[in-house]
């Protein structure tokens, strides 16, 4: 069959005088979206300038440009090259992390309260940690790193597989479901783990509260994977505009709904285990920030997917350094300053007067 | 004329969720270039017959066939530029616009490498034009009315530019005139374009009013299909509804009109 022209139909023949049209909505401009993304990219650059100036000893601008690009070895050249600067990319890493794997948990779960936690991946790190200092005694930092990441790697395998056992395989309540069993299983292990030895609830105590301090190190050797989670993403982006309009739609417009699931649990599984081994678990970012990028870019996904990474990182690095200047000298850490935030949000979401639909 | 080859057909189709077959053993030639009403009892089997048709529920056994080759060996994408489905009561995300919407029936037809081109865009404005709603282009979906919802929808799967349309039920929630106007505007975009349309409805008067076929189902199985003043009798409506009714032509075209007089089984209402 030819293409079909839409156009032809005679246009005397008129629908009949249907219902009385109610009033035609009032027209939204579009949105100027490319002006939003640069404004994203503005944002984090902003978010980074702020992250590396502003410390026990707060630099300026000029200071800053210096220790990085001039450095002549003075105090603040070292406190700048050594500190601020790593944990600046590490935040800007986890909260890519973050931002996308959180995008992509509520695009396939349509869920606007799910969070890459979802999947088991924080409980199945903090399991191979325990696990592993119990049986092995103290492990340094790298070593906890690459566990964490091992543990959230098999903890998402795992309630994958299990969602998928389902007779229609893995759907999103299937893929909740097998999450919420693995993260019950798993925390239940860690509980008894650490009653039973001491060494692991010091290691738990400190490793369970995400923070960007002192956990450099770890990038060095887990970027392929975020490199490989963005690609992922980037390549689910017409899956996840398709299967917004439902699962039976997007099989109606040619999407392989068991394909363009693996390709988004794969990317949420590398994405989010990354971000815990690179700053341990930091609740609500992954909740928090597709809103925020909703809220710029609508629902198209060929936006938020783009944007959600930017609004990531800012949101994880002025959390970090507001936890800084919040409780001086000392620190509040990235995931508490969050979870405070997070939580009178949560509250926001519900009372909104239309509950929104993804 | 299409051959016997063309078009789409069941061949001992078996379909079902879990337990027991709903579907078993159908066999179905679509008529071409018609529009084709399925009606039945809840739970006859109807949507599940469409979501079959449509490859959303895969058979059990037997085949369904477009221009004589399995569905199954047929990729999902290729099905969709043959076919769009249209399921019951579909969700859009908060803040999609008509025009994204209608811009995803796009989708079988793109690469993941191109941009929305510029004859995406015409057939895009085509479809908003020929449901009636451009000027709603930018509205968000949430912010019409159930009728004009529903005419995004149909706009959409214009944009898909199939051959045959399957639509679930698509009068649900609406009430009496946005129903009329929905069937009204399937039919005459879809008689138009000699396009293939089955549809599932509840309303039996309806579907004989904008049909050109009808399908009777009872217990997964055909009991008749022909013109509507073929299938729409008191016998078929006793033997498939358990209906006692009168049908009387209704004063326009002559179709049959469905009088309900009680359920047989039930109380008589009178003596």
């Amino acid at each position: 069959m030819k293409t079909l022209n839409l156009e032809a139909g005679p246009t005397d023949e008129r629908a009949p005088a249907g219902p009385a049209a109610p009033a035609p909505p009032r027209r939204k401009a579009p949105r100027n979206r490319t002006a939003w993304f640069l404004a994203s990219v503005l944002a984090l650059l902003l978010a980074s300038a702020l992250s590396i100036c502003i410390g026990g000893q707060p630099s300026s601008l000029q200071e800053a440009w210096h220790a990085l690009f001039t450095p002549t070895g003075n105090v603040m050249d070292v406190t700048i090259r050594e500190l601020r600067w790593p944990r600046t990319v590490l935040g800007i890493c986890a909260g890519i992390c973050l931002g996308l794997a959180g995008t992509l948990v509520q695009g396939h779960t349509r869920n606007p309260v799910a969070d890459p936690g979802l999947l088991g991946i924080n409980q199945g790190a903090a399991l191979a940690i325990v696990a592993a200092i119990a049986i092995a005694g103290d492990l340094p930092a790298l070593a906890q790193a690459l566990l964490a990441f091992a543990g959230a790697l098999v903890a998402s395998v795992l309630v994958f597989m299990i969602g998928s056992a389902a007779r229609y395989g893995a759907t999103p309540v299937t893929l909740v479901l097998a999450g919420a069993a693995v993260t019950a299983l798993c925390s239940g292990l860690v509980a008894g783990i650490v009653l039973l030895n001491d060494q692991a609830l010091d290691t738990l105590r400190f490793w369970q509260v995400g923070s960007l301090a002192g956990r450099t190190g770890v990038l060095q050797l887990v970027w392929p994977f975020i490199a490989a989670g963005v690609v992922l993403a980037l390549l689910n982006i017409r899956a996840l505009n398709a299967l917004a309009l439902g699962a039976d739609t997007a099989v109606s417009l040619g999407i392989s709904v068991l394909r363009a699931r693996a390709v988004g649990i794969g990317a949420v599984t590398l994405l989010a285990g990354t971000a815990v081994t690179l700053a341990g678990p930091i609740a609500f970012a992954g909740l928090l920030v597709p809103h925020i990028t909703r809220a710029i870019t609508g629902p198209d996904y060929r936006w938020l997917v783009p944007v959600s990474p930017f609004t990531g990182a800012t949101v994880v690095l002025l959390a970090d350094t507001a936890g800084r200047l919040i409780a001086r000298p000392g620190e509040l850490s990235v995931a508490v300053v969050l979870a405070v935030v997070g939580a009178p949000f949560f509250i926001y979401l519900a009372r909104r007067k239309r509950l929104q639909t993804l | 004329m299409s051959t016997p080859q063309q078009g789409l057909r069941a061949r001992d189709l078996s379909l079902g969720y879990e337990g027991a077959d709903i579907i078993s053993g159908l066999t179905l030639d679509v008529p071409d270039a018609r529009v084709t009403s399925i009606i039945g009892p809840n739970g006859c089997g109807k949507s599940t017959l469409l979501r079959g048709l449509g490859r959303l529920l895969n058979p059990r056994s037997g085949d369904v066939l477009l221009d004589g080759i399995p569905l199954r060996e047929h990729s999902t994408r290729h099905i969709a530029t043959r076919i769009s489905v249209l399921p019951q009561a579909p969700t859009a995300p908060s803040g999609l616009t008509v025009a994204d919407l209608v811009s995803r029936g796009r989708h079988p037809r793109q690469k993941w490498y191109q941009q929305f081109s510029a004859s995406d865009e015409r057939v895009v404005e085509a479809a908003l034009e020929a449901t009636d709603i451009l000027e709603l282009a930018d509205s968000p979906l949430e912010d019409l009315s159930g009728g004009q919802r529903q005419r995004a929808w149909i706009s959409m799967t214009l944009a898909q530019e199939t051959g045959i349309l399957l639509l679930d039920e698509p009068t649900t929630y609406l009430d009496l005139a946005h129903q009329v106007d929905v069937l009204e505007l399937v039919r005459r975009l879809y008689r138009e374009h000699h396009r293939t349309v089955v549809m599932v409805l509840h309303d039996i008067s309806l579907a004989a009013r904008y049909s050109d076929h009808i399908i009777a189902m009872k217990d997964g199985a055909i009991v008749a299909q022909g013109t509507p003043s073929e299938v729409i009798t008191p016998e078929c409506l006793l033997e498939v509804f358990g209906l006692d009714a009168h049908v009387v032509a209704e004063p326009t075209e002559g179709r049959p009109h469905v009088i309900p007089l009680g359920t047989v089984g039930a109380a008589p209402v009178h003596t």
